[in-house]
Formats: C-alpha cells, sequence, structure tokens
C-alpha cells in the first residue's frame, strides 16, 4: 500500500498506458515523440529520460514508436485488455493470449 | 515512470507544457507551391513539384517522417500493369478497373500509367521494392529476374464489392495468363525516403502544423485560391502560408459516426488525425465535392471491434486459409494464389457458412491456419505482407514477442463472435472529395488536388501516382501565373475562429464534442435514412454549431489542434447531411439507402452528385457516370510532355 502523500486527480484516461518503456535501455533521444503521427508523447523535463506519455487514450496503435525506435526493447507495446489477440497450437490445441 | 500520473505522484506537480506557447503570434511564408498534407500523396506531390525547379512549401499535421494512411507502411503496391511481369495493357487495365460505378477513371488512368515508373522512383530514393535479399527464393510470384514479388491480389479474379465480379476477358490477356498487376513491397522503408527526398530536393517542411483555411484571392468565396492559414499544434503560432498554387493531399474523415477512445483507446483504422480538415477547407472556399453521400460500413478495430483484423486475425483476407475450431477448412475464398485474387466471400457463401455455424456444423472460433501454408508462402504473408504493411508490423511483432509461431500456431479470427457492426457505425472518408479534371485541378484556380482528396480514391500507390502528377501539372500553373495576394480580413477572421477555443478554460471538451457529432450522425444519417430525419440531423448539427461550439475549450496547443478538428468534423458531417438530402434514390455502390426513395439504382439516378457552396448557400448539380471521356486519349492529351522515370539529379 502506497504510504506516500495522496493527490486528488481525476480518473486516469482509458488505457493509460498504451506502450511502456524501459529506462534501462531508453536513453530518452525522443525518437518515438517525432514519429508519433498524433503525439501521444512529450519529451521528459529530465534529458535522457524516458518521454512521458501524455495523451494516452489518443493512440492508435500504429506502432511506429516501437519500429523506428533505435534502441530495441526500451519500448514494449502494451495492448489494452479487449484488444489482445488469440492463437492456438494447431497440434496441442492449447489457447494462448498476448 | 512514463505515464502523467507517475510523473504527477513522483514530482508533487503537472509537468509544464514542453513547448514554447506562441498564441497569436503570426509566421509568414511564402511558396511557388504550397502542398497540404505530408502523407504519400503530399510528400510525392512536393518531390515531384520541387524536381522542377519551384519553391515547395510541404505542411504537415503529424511529422513527415511517418504521418498519414501509408506512414507506418504499405505491403501491396497496386494496379501496377505497366510493370515488366504483368501480362495485360496499362490502358485496358484502367479501363477495366474503372468500370465500376462512382470510381474515378482519372485518378485510375493515372495509377496505371504512372505508378510503375513511381515505384522506380521510390527504389531510386531508397525504398525496397524487390527480393534484394533472396528471402523469398520460391515463393510463387517471384520473379528471379527482376526479384519482383507479384501478389496473387487480381491475378484473376478483382473486386472488393460483392454482387460485382465480372467474368472478363482482357483482349491484351486472351489466354488468361495471371494478370500480374500487384507488386508486394517493403512498404515500412518508404515514408522516410520520402521525407529524405523531400529535403534533399529543398522542401521546405513544416511539421506539426494544422492548416486551417484556404485563404482566396480577395478573401471571396469561389476566387483564386492564393495560400492557406496554419496553427502548429504544440506552440499555437499561427502560420501564414502564400502561394502561387496549392496541393490538396490531406485525408477523409474517419470516424465521423463514432468516437470510443474507453474501450480500446482510439484504436481505429484511421487514426484521428484523420478529420476531413482539408476537404472541409476546400468546401468553405467554394470548391465542388462529389460523391459525399456515399459511406462505408464501420468495419475493424474500432475498440468495439478487434484489432487483429485481416491476416493477423480475419485470414480470409491474406492468403491464409481459415479453418474451423475443429481444424475443418472453411468455404471462404482466401487471396492467395489458390482463389487467384478474390477478396470478399458472396452473399450465398456467408450465409452458408452462419447457417452452419447455427446448426454446428462449424464451430466457433475460426483460425487462420498458417501452418497449413507451404514455408515460403507462409513467410511471405507474415514476414512481408504483414511485416510491412501498415500498422499489422506491430501487431505481428507483437505476436512474435508473446510466442507465436506461424509454423505451428492457428491464429484467431474474430469473425462472427465479435458481431457485426450496427448500421448506425459509419464510416466516412473513402468515397467523397473533391472534383477533379485531367490535370487534377479542383473547381477552383489555383488549388489541385491528390490521393484521398480525389473523389472515390483508391489505395497507397494511387496517393503516389496522383500526388507525383499533381505536383507536375500544379508547378507548369505556377509558373504561369503572377504572385498572389491574400486578403488580411480573411487572416484576421480565420484567427478569430482559430483561437477562440484556447480563451477558455472550461465548457465542452474536444471528445464531447466529437461525441455528440457522431452522435447525431448515429440517429439521423444511418441506414434508416429520409428526408424528415436528414433534416433533423441537419437541425441537430446546426444546433452543435450554435450551443455547443462556443463553450469549446482547449487548455493547450494540442487540444485545440483536436478542437478544430472537431470543428472540421462538424462541417464535414453538415456536407454529408446536403450530399444525402440531394440523392433521392437509394444505390448499392454507394452503399446509400432512402427509406423514403428505396428503389435501388435506378437509371435516372445513375450520376455523380456535386455539391458546393456560393455565397454560402448550398448548391447540388450533377455529372454523368464516366464523365472523364475517353481514359487514354484524355490522359494522352494532357501528358505529350511526360518524360517517364525521373532522371535528373
Amino acid at each position: 500500500m502506497s504510504q506516500g502523500k495522496i493527490s486528488a486527480v481525476p480518473n486516469v484516461a482509458t488505457p493509460s498506458a498504451p506502450v511502456v518503456f524501459n529506462p534501462d535501455i531508453c536513453d530518452g533521444c525522443n525518437t518515438c515523440v517525432e514519429v508519433c503521427q498524433i503525439d501521444v508523447f512529450m519529451p521528459n523535463p529530465e534529458k535522457g529520460k524516458p518521454p512521458i506519455i501524455l495523451h494516452p487514450d489518443e493512440c492508435w496503435y500504429g506502432g511506429c514508436c516501437v519500429n523506428d525506435c533505435p534502441r530495441p526493447g526500451a519500448i514494449t507495446f502494451k495492448w489494452p485488455l479487449p484488444l489482445r489477440g488469440y492463437w492456438k497450437n494447431k497440434a496441442t490445441g492449447e489457447i494462448h493470449q498476448i | 515512470m512514463a505515464t502523467w500520473h507517475d510523473y504527477l505522484k513522483e514530482q508533487g506537480h503537472v509537468p509544464d507544457w514542453p513547448y514554447p506557447i506562441r498564441y497569436d503570434q503570426e509566421q509568414e511564408i511564402d511558396a511557388d507551391v504550397l502542398v497540404i498534407g505530408g502523407g504519400i500523396a503530399g510528400c510525392w506531390a512536393a518531390i515531384s513539384a520541387a524536381r522542377q525547379g519551384l519553391n515547395v512549401v510541404l505542411v504537415e499535421k503529424g511529422d513527415t517522417i511517418r504521418s498519414g494512411a501509408g506512414g507506418p507502411g504499405c505491403d501491396h503496391w497496386c494496379n501496377a500493369p505497366a510493370n515488366p511481369l504483368s501480362n495485360v495493357d496499362p490502358d485496358e487495365w484502367a479501363e477495366h478497373m474503372a468500370d465500376r460505378p462512382y470510381c474515378n477513371g482519372i485518378g485510375i488512368q493515372i495509377q496505371c500509367r504512372e505508378n510503375y515508373d513511381t515505384l522506380l522512383e521510390l527504389e531510386q530514393m531508397g525504398g525496397k521494392v524487390r527480393d534484394t535479399d533472396d528471402e523469398y527464393l520460391g515463393a510463387e510470384g517471384r520473379d528471379d529476374k527482376t526479384k519482383f514479388m507479384i501478389s496473387p491480389r487480381y491475378t484473376k479474379v478483382h473486386s472488393y464489392v460483392p454482387d460485382m465480379v465480372k467474368p472478363v476477358t482482357l483482349k491484351s490477356n486472351p489466354d488468361k495468363k495471371l494478370n500480374n498487376v500487384v507488386i508486394r513491397v517493403w512498404g515500412s522503408t518508404f515514408k522516410p525516403a520520402l521525407k529524405k527526398e523531400c529535403k534533399r530536393l529543398g522542401v521546405k517542411i513544416f511539421d506539426r502544423v494544422m492548416v486551417t483555411s484556404l485563404l482566396t484571392e480577395n478573401g471571396a468565396q469561389g476566387g483564386r485560391i492564393v495560400g492557406a492559414t496554419g496553427v502548429n499544434n504544440r506552440t499555437g503560432e499561427f502560420m501564414i502560408f502564400k502561394s502561387k498554387v496549392t496541393i490538396l493531399a490531406t485525408a477523409g474523415a474517419g470516424s465521423i459516426w463514432l468516437i470510443s477512445t474507453e474501450l480500446g483507446g482510439y484504436s481505429n483504422m484511421m487514426s484521428r488525425t484523420i478529420t476531413g480538415d482539408g476537404t472541409v477547407m476546400a468546401w468553405k472556399a467554394g470548391a465542388e465535392l462529389t460523391t459525399m453521400e456515399a459511406a462505408g460500413v464501420l468495419r475493424i478495430a474500432t475498440g468495439l471491434k478487434h484489432k487483429w483484423y485481416t491476416g493477423a486475425g480475419d485470414a480470409s483476407y491474406e492468403n491464409v486459409p481459415l479453418v474451423d475450431a475443429n481444424g475443418k477448412r472453411l468455404p471462404l475464398p482466401i487471396q492467395g494464389w489458390v482463389d487467384a485474387g478474390a477478396m470478399v466471400p458472396t452473399p450465398e457463401v456467408e450465409k452458408k457458412i452462419r447457417e452452419g455455424i447455427m446448426k454446428g456444423e462449424y464451430a466457433l472460433p475460426f483460425y487462420g491456419d498458417f501452418p497449413a501454408m507451404p514455408e515460403v508462402e507462409r513467410n511471405a504473408t507474415w514476414k512481408l505482407m504483414l511485416g510491412e504493411e501498415s500498422t499489422t508490423k506491430i501487431i505481428t511483432k507483437t505476436f512474435n514477442d508473446a510466442g507465436y509461431d506461424p509454423g505451428r500456431d492457428l491464429l484467431q479470427s474474430y469473425r462472427f463472435i465479435e458481431g457485426v457492426s450496427l448500421a448506425q457505425w459509419g464510416e466516412a472518408g473513402y468515397g467523397g472529395s473533391l472534383l477533379v479534371d485531367w490535370n487534377l485541378k479542383t473547381t477552383l484556380d489555383g488549388l489541385y488536388a491528390a490521393g484521398t482528396q480525389m473523389f472515390a480514391p483508391e489505395d497507397h500507390s494511387y496517393a503516389a501516382a496522383t500526388g507525383r502528377y499533381a505536383g507536375r501539372k500544379a508547378a507548369a500553373y505556377a509558373r504561369q501565373v503572377g504572385e498572389a495576394k491574400i486578403s488580411r480580413e480573411q487572416v484576421i477572421r480565420e484567427k478569430a475562429r482559430v483561437y477562440a477555443p484556447v480563451k477558455r478554460s472550461s465548457g465542452m471538451d474536444w471528445k464531447e464534442l466529437h461525441a455528440g457529432i457522431a452522435r447525431a450522425m448515429q440517429y439521423y444519417c444511418s441506414e434508416f435514412k429520409t428526408e424528415s430525419l436528414l433534416n433533423m440531423g441537419l437541425s441537430t448539427l446546426s444546433k452543435i454549431e450554435k450551443e455547443s461550439v462556443p463553450l469549446l475549450f482547449a487548455l493547450d496547443p494540442h487540444k485545440l489542434m483536436r478542437s478544430l478538428e472537431d470543428l472540421s468534423l462538424l462541417t464535414y458531417a453538415q456536407i454529408i447531411i446536403h450530399a444525402s438530402l440531394a440523392r433521392k434514390a437509394s444505390s448499392i455502390p454507394l452503399n446509400f439507402r432512402r427509406i423514403d426513395y428505396p428503389t435501388l439504382d435506378p437509371p435516372e439516378w445513375r450520376k455523380y452528385l456535386t455539391i458546393k457552396l456560393k455565397n454560402d448557400k448550398v448548391k447540388t448539380g450533377e455529372l454523368p457516370l464516366a464523365f472523364w471521356g475517353n481514359m487514354k486519349k484524355q490522359y494522352e492529351a494532357c501528358n505529350k510532355d511526360y518524360t517517364g522515370v525521373y532522371k535528373g539529379k
């Protein structure tokens, strides 16, 4: 349980995070900020840090941020729960989901 | 930490706006050729005009590097009958493809004549169009000499429209060899190559600028277009572009019937940026539009429907055989070599499968049987087609990363289990737009159109070829005309309109306004169209305009852009209803149903309806089908000076 200060904030946007940054890999180059068609991100005020996801609800899952990232693994797509696809192992019949 | 609320929690305050704010400040830019929209058509228009040595300015709402419907990628270069492996004559193929009601014969002829040259130029710029790495040796359609990968699409059958598949023998292909008119390409390489070429040629690019209006000579509706205004969606700076000629290369209006960010984000076939701004600014300037009453059916990826579409979900579209949950093959056509280009099942097949499901003959869900495909064909589908097509690149990557193996695993399809779209969820943006002539000039002097801004647009290579063509023709016009003079009064009026939402900090936000417009369209402009319902729609939209628009507020330049986009959507919706009132008949190819005029496609209504503003009053007109005349003759008469593939530096 969070022991920190609790602020009064409105509900966060849904979905709140269409992508996840790995701060150990991301060097804050902001390529993703530039290639995003709809300006989902803003550069982090602190240089070298991952961008901030400012407009997560506008993400249309075009994928350019991940596709063009020069540091693979720095950004991972996090599909909203209702959009996670399924597949089935043809031999065993086992069902999987993203 | 990367989300906004993480930042708040860690820093104890919300982040400052990351860009300088320049509301009300003006920047004035002069151009010979102004290109509005930096997608595929816009980039090609800018490149083509710059190659004529003119001063070209390109303005783009996103960033030209990846913006537009073709920004993330493209897997098929369609209608390329001039390619060396084609077995059909380009002019005959163009005529055949234009043998569909309400298409655009001008654009199709340009595409068929010039898109192979366009493809070779793209290759010169660094776009990948051949299997140079020999990844797909032995794949059907791969030519070992040229290393082109011919697609099965259209090789025998070609129609997107049920009931309109016509068996045809082309004179140029009497033995009915495969047509070979579509080439598989590595489209994710295209957009960066196009931006690089624009820069190399000295095109001045203004990214993150939304164009808000066209400027006309003396500010008069119907006058020559002499420039445009815009607003930077990061800084809020006001941009004034003066131009001798302007090319409109913006998008349609995808989400006019529906907004849903809660269910799956703005997951949609067309991103939120696709809001019909260009069509609306041309309309207000007095340009004539056509086919605005045509509507699409909302298909996939809206949050309400699944994003993993077609090959990545509904494999009937992309080469993959579909099976039921017990592995039984379904009688759906696949678009692969087996069915040679069939894209849509007939209503009979659809009915048979639906009845089979109800009787227990077919078990749900269905799956794309990738493992059943020969390895090289599977790779060509999964890695090349789905890997290079627009937004499916990230889908295949996500599946791969999660452990999916197309050689081992069946990919789930969402056909049937996700239900059909409500008829109230329409889709605009791929039918109506500006009327153009054989120079791709609109009905206004100084204004040309390309790609989706031409009525009845087609695909990626169509946007490329028509953009390239419009750039050439607009450049020729720019050489003949004098300097343009803009009307300061018109600029001042537009500035007041643009900045109104940032002068308020509460009232109505852009999402609520969008949802209100969409609801009006769902109620009054759906499958149940009648004169009185359509008029109620106009009244509702007019009430929104009078009562809600003055409440619209925007807290920063980004939300200002979204708010201005809503105003585009609002006008676009009104144009659709005006056009719908004008067509007093129903039509299958236009997907247009009037309950009060139920007869389908009566002969006297087989015509284009045109619509424009004159002195701010709506005027409608009409044009016969195929009004463009003999396609081959008209094209040749207009392009005696065409020099083929670019050989300059």
